[in-house]
């Protein structure tokens, strides 16, 4: 046990800095969607780690939450995504502007 | 020993993270994303956490990864236009967010090793037993309302992608 807990943070931080900047940049919604999960793991290195090092299983089974979670997220997405390429012939996040001001 | 296989994992990980978002190809992105989550479960194993490091080949790399790749390839996508134009908004949200991480990178004290984290963890004791018997018993209800989430994405997903079929709504 010789990594520090900050090292763990770091890591996380940097993936979840990733997925942000996925989600406001990329276009595709798919990346966008990608990126999402990528962020969804950083937070889950963050509670395995707390997990270990409080020596507290709450943590490992938050991220069991987290995974359904995310199952539900990318079962509805891609659904929409599915749905919204049949009716507009593209998945282009700049395409849909019905909900836009 | 520890710190190089926790810098070979971090490393990965970071590196598989940025070429997810900087790859062009949506299908490379996602076997990227694939060869994040391999190397999270092998910091998860590192972290003591077997079943979790399981589960996340399982779910993760097994069936959310496949699915991606299932829509990607029913969606034939050929344009790959890339970024956006609003990289201000990107920028402004995210300069913040990079302060932060430069303050993380200057706390952190290699030297320092947490005083929770001299303590061994329940060694000999099987995780996957722990984990069972903590769902079962402190988290049994929220257990039950993951399961009616995974109902309720199951018809919803059912539902959005039947609709567009007969042309009118289902």
């Amino acid at each position: 046990m010789t990594i520090p807990l900050s090292y763990y943070v770091i890591l996380s931080a940097v993936v979840f800095l990733t997925g942000v900047l996925g989600v406001l940049i990329r276009r595709n919604i798919i990346a966008i969607l990608l990126s999402v999960e990528l962020m969804l793991n950083a937070t889950n290195i963050n509670f395995v780690a707390f997990s270990r090092y409080l020596e507290d299983l709450g943590g490992q089974v938050f991220v069991f939450f987290a995974l359904t979670v995310a199952a539900a997220e990318v079962a509805v997405g891609l659904a929409i995504i599915i749905a919204l390429h049949r009716s507009r012939e593209s998945i282009n996040v700049e395409d849909f502007k019905l909900l836009k001001w | 020993m520890e710190q190089l296989v926790f810098g070979y994992f971090a490393g990965v990980i970071a590196v598989a993270a940025v070429l997810v978002v900087a790859l062009r190809n949506p299908v490379y992105s996602v076997l990227s994303l694939l060869v994040m989550f391999f190397h999270v479960a092998g910091l998860y194993i590192t972290l003591h956490a077997e079943f979790l490091a399981a589960v996340q080949i399982i779910v993760y790399a097994g069936a959310i990864l496949v699915l991606y790749l299932f829509v990607l390839m029913l969606l034939n996508i050929k344009q790959d236009d890339r970024y956006h134009r609003q990289w201000r908004t990107a920028a402004a949200l995210c300069l913040p967010l990079f302060l932060e991480l430069l303050v993380l990178f200057a706390g952190a004290d290699p030297e320092a090793i947490d005083p929770l984290a001299a303590a061994p963890m329940n060694s000999g004791e099987d995780n996957t037993r722990a984990i069972g018997l903590t769902l079962f018993s402190t988290y049994l209800f929220p257990f039950e309302v993951a399961s009616l989430i995974l109902l309720v994405a199951m018809i919803g997903a059912i539902v959005l992608a039947k609709r567009g079929i007969g042309g009118q709504g289902a």
